[in-house]
């Protein structure tokens, strides 16, 4: 019941949200719709325990062997509970932007919510594929036709290589449904299949190949920059928060329990790939002037510390990732909410050309301060949890060769968050006021709203983690079990 | 039976029609209605409605395949004449030839879809031929249209030429133009079956353009007039395939493991070619072409996998591709320049061509939720389930990624580029626009429900 209302409701609210013209109604039609999905997800999360509640089951290709069936784990929980959570939080911290045509940007920001709710419900091969791809969609529209100046092409460099990643991911899919004892793409099927070494071992790197490209792991991280520059900030809100954890997620739902010897086969190469990326993200973020280009460039370093507890195979870690996915979700859209005000503001994101916000702007600045160092994973804040337990699991890797390398190599990686979190810290908020910010305006209203519920969330998840543990250990150990039931 | 007779007494029928009226909507209401009732006696066929019983001697045979291809291939021809027949008018000024020659290639279409000796797969090669040279110089005073004909027919003939030269070497090595005499003890290739069997490899390969067969393609697409290319790009390519099936599956399923190396390389390149040709293009019906090409190394794939589901695939693949291809024709018949630029700013002026139009395209790129996703899954699905081609499946999915680069042109043109200053007015009509809405639903429907077409059927005769 749950998962079918978590896919009805923004996607009936998103057709009909086409046909209100006018966009302040858009918008309330909008907000109020995602509020009940936010609903509908903590309803999920907190008080409908029961099987029945959480499952749908209904008949859809009966001659393929797939079915329409949506249940909801710890770990879907999590991530619809993000979902729900995140969309009326950026409507309300975007209030004030405008859209030309604002209600077609509304209807598809909601669309783009149905797909991504389906992917993390959808316990059936093919329709997690179907959603997979009808995320991509609506965010295709919504980047090319309201984005920055070069917003065509970026976008069209994005749709081109998540669809690569994605039709191999297809190939994939189908070869392992022909593998299957009953011929089904039921996810209970696919956690039965048992394939040589070998085929494992160039399945991982299909399946490999489209969740790297949307995380994005170091080397296919290259559409991500651009895209989150040029994007209008509602919707990198989205991808950043949200649509990057679709990559992480299909790892943790439909590669590693599917083909667990060959992610123990090519655990040390994707690892690798993901330190590079770490240690590659955080250099180029200290050159960035641009503020939407730096937390790009920071979230590469994020992302790739969780593909790599990943794919060291550790149950700490993966516990870890569990925390960081919703963590870094908030952060980074807290960052993003930031971001955009600035550049609302000011009509810059330069660095340069700001400073001393600190003194025009206090709420501001504190706003800042407390989403910058939870991004830096301070103790105390949602993402030290994370991050301590993922770098725990690499530490104390039994698959991994190299987890020592990994784990001082990673480390640095903090260390240099750190550095370029503080510098940009420094530049933005510290120092002589420029021209430009020289007759700062604080926080309005709303605005402070949505950032005092984030501030708060991140300080009561770094300090009490324990419900947000509980309710995802059941995934975790169902994941971990998988990946090594499985050894040849 | 029924098609074939029908089909071939409304060819007459569209003939005389024109000598007793010069009224066109007259002419094509005639059509509409003739086809129709094509459609409807071909569906009555598949129920067990036989209303001609000619003894064909055992050189037809109407299988549920078949039948079904025609019902799909009469169907999109019958939404082709509703969508486009009133630009058949402007090529020339015999509009009720045009229809008789196109009743004429229906009527090739289906003996090829149930043809069980060779000669009447020849037969059917032809009469699908001889109207399409036709139809492809109509446009009389255009010489680019006269060049695309000529050449057309000077390719077409040859490969006619060699496809009979294979048919004799086969009837010299079995005795026999039958295809189940010719698969009878065929389980190893003589040099003479197999000389046979790369001649009529080569001849049906040319007429579905496969590469490097394809080079008349591009030019007799672009220069016979767009109302008919759409035809010939979508039904008649089409049928060409399920001739293609039918003969390799026929004559040679025993020894498919010989000569499926062979058609999956033929495959691979035409997917090559196609895809990377139609990428460099700066008009969009020539970039239909070469997507016609891509698309077929894609149903190819039906030929290297030659299981069930790809039999099914094909049917599906035709469907599909057929809807959006003959969508996207219509489209672009209303434009005056064909350029990629002529569709910039269309989603200001004519939302709902423009809205119709992605459908189709996300469709031919083969996106989830809509049909052509089904197609290509079919397709892939066949190839992996086959084992052996696992390479060719990566290049078709790498070439698919190509293909959503040229479709997306449009889409971009459309939606994120301005339109000039003063565009040139765009003419529809309503009914047009229901049209194209309906045939976009019937898209995303079957991209939901892809078995919702067979079910229909399935629940009219045998429930």
């Amino acid at each position: 019941m749950v998962p079918v209302l978590l896919i009805v409701i923004p996607l009936v609210s998103g057709l009909l949200g086409f046909l209100i013209k006018q966009e302040k109604n858009a918008k309330v039609w909008s907000l109020l719709t995602s509020i009940i999905t936010m609903v509908v997800s903590i309803l999920g999360i907190a008080v409908l325990h029961k099987p029945e509640y959480l499952q749908a089951d209904v008949a859809w290709l009966p001659d393929l062997g797939s079915r329409f069936s949506l249940t909801m784990d710890g770990m879907s929980k999590m991530l619809c509970l993000l979902t729900g959570l995140a969309y009326p939080g950026i409507f309300i911290a975007t209030w004030n932007s405008t859209y030309k045509n604002g209600y077609q940007f509304y209807a598809l920001m909601l669309l783009m919510q149905t797909g991504l709710m389906g992917v993390f419900v959808a316990s059936d091969a093919l329709l997690f594929y179907f959603f997979w791809e009808l995320a991509l969609i609506p965010a295709y529209f919504l980047c090319s036709i309201w984005g920055g100046e070069r917003r065509v092409a970026v976008t069209f460099k994005f749709f081109i290589y998540t669809f690569v990643g994605s039709l191999l991911m297809l190939v994939a899919i189908i070869w392992v449904y022909f593998h299957t004892p009953d011929h089904s793409f039921a996810m209970s099927s696919f956690y039965k299949v048992n394939l040589p070494g070998s085929t494992q071992g160039w399945l991982f790197w299909l399946f490999f190949l489209a969740f790297a490209i949307k995380i994005p792991l170091f080397p296919f991280h290259t559409w991500q920059p651009d895209t989150y520059e040029q994007s209008p900030t509602a919707v990198t809100m989205v991808l950043s928060g949200i649509m990057v954890k679709m990559g992480v997620f299909g790892i943790l739902r439909w590669l590693a329990p599917v083909v667990p010897v060959g992610l123990w086969g090519y655990g040390d190469p994707a690892a690798s790939m993901c330190v590079i990326g770490m240690i590659y993200g955080s250099i180029v973020a200290m050159q960035q002037d641009d503020l939407k280009r730096f937390v790009a460039y920071s979230s590469i370093a994020h992302m790739g510390l969780m593909g790599l507890a990943i794919f060291v195979t550790s149950s700490i870690g993966i516990q870890g990732v569990m925390i960081q996915m919703f963590a870094h979700g908030i952060n980074i859209i807290g960052l993003w909410i930031v971001v955009e005000l600035i550049e609302r503001q000011f009509h810059t994101r330069k660095m340069s050309e700001l400073g001393g916000l600190a003194q025009k702007a206090p709420s501001l600045a504190i706003m800042l301060v407390v989403v910058s160092l939870a991004n830096v994973a301070l103790p105390l804040t949602n993402a030290f949890i994370g991050e301590f337990m993922m770098f725990n699991g690499v530490f104390g890797s039994k698959a991994s060769n190299y987890h020592y390398i990994f784990m001082v190599v990673g480390g640095l990686s903090i260390i240099l968050s750190a550095v370029y979190t503080l510098n940009m810290l420094q530049k933005v908020l510290f120092g002589n006021t420029s021209p430009l910010t020289a007759n700062a305006l604080d926080l309005k209203i709303n605005e402070k709203f949505v950032l005092a519920v984030l501030l708060i969330g991140i300080v009561v998840m770094g300090v009490y983690p324990k419900p947000m543990i509980e309710a995802t250990r059941h995934a975790v150990d169902a994941i971990y079990s998988k990946m090594f039931v499985k050894l040849p | 039976m029924n098609a074939i007779v029908i089909s071939a007494v409304l060819g007459v029928v569209m003939m005389f029609c024109g000598v007793f009226t010069n009224s066109k909507p007259a002419v094509r209401t005639v059509a509409i209605i003739g086809l129709l009732a094509l459609v409807i006696v071909n569906v009555l066929d598949m129920g067990g409605y036989h209303f001609f019983n000619v003894n064909v001697k055992g050189m037809l045979s109407f299988d549920i395949f078949g039948l079904l291809f025609n019902t799909i291939a009469f169907g999109s021809t019958w939404i082709y004449f509703l969508l486009s027949g009133r630009d058949m008018e402007r090529v020339g000024v015999n509009l009720a030839e045009y229809f008789a020659l196109i009743f004429f290639v229906l009527c090739g279409i289906a003996i090829v879809s149930s043809f069980t000796s060779l000669l009447m797969l020849f037969l059917g090669i032809e009469i699908i031929s001889i109207p399409l040279y036709i139809l492809t110089g109509s446009d009389k005073r255009n010489l680019k249209s006269n060049e695309a004909a000529l050449k057309y027919f000077l390719m077409g003939s040859f490969s006619t030429g060699i496809m009979l030269m294979g048919i004799t070497l086969l009837y010299g090595v079995k005795g026999s133009f039958n295809i189940d005499v010719i698969r009878m003890g065929t389980t190893n290739l003589t040099p003479m079956l197999a000389a046979g069997l790369l001649l009529l490899l080569f001849s049906m390969s040319f007429k579905v353009s496969a590469a490097p067969f394809h080079f008349w393609t591009p030019d007799a697409y672009d220069g016979s007039p767009t109302v008919f290319t759409s035809f010939m790009a979508t039904i008649v390519k089409v049928a060409g395939f399920i001739a293609f099936i039918r003969l390799f599956e026929g004559c040679f399923g025993d020894v498919q493991k010989q000569w499926q190396l062979l058609v999956a390389i033929i495959a691979a390149a035409t997917l090559f070619i196609g895809n990377i040709t139609a990428v460099f293009q700066q008009s969009v019906k020539r970039m239909l072409s070469y997507s016609s090409i891509a698309q077929a190394g894609f149903m190819l794939f039906a030929l290297v996998a030659m299981n069930d589901m790809a039999k099914d695939g094909m049917i599906f693949y035709a469907a599909a591709y057929s809807l959006a291809t003959i969508g996207i024709f219509a489209i672009l018949l209303k434009m005056k320049d064909y350029t990629f630029e002529g569709f910039n700013g269309l989603a200001k002026r004519q939302p709902v061509l423009a809205a119709t139009n992605t459908i189709f395209l996300l469709s031919l790129a083969g996106i989830p939720a809509t049909a052509g996703f089904w197609a290509k899954f079919y397709m892939l699905s066949a190839a992996i389930n086959n084992g052996n081609v696992m390479w060719l499946v990566i290049i078709g999915v790498l070439c698919a990624a190509i293909s959503a680069y040229y479709y997306f042109r449009v889409i971009q043109a459309m939606y994120f580029k301005e339109g000039e200053a003063e565009p040139q007015e765009v003419e529809t009509t309503s009914g047009f626009k229901g049209l194209l809405i309906a045939i976009a639903a019937v898209v995303v429907i079957l991209g939901i429900f892809p078995h919702w077409l067979l079910d229909q059927l399935h629940n009219l005769f045998y429930l």
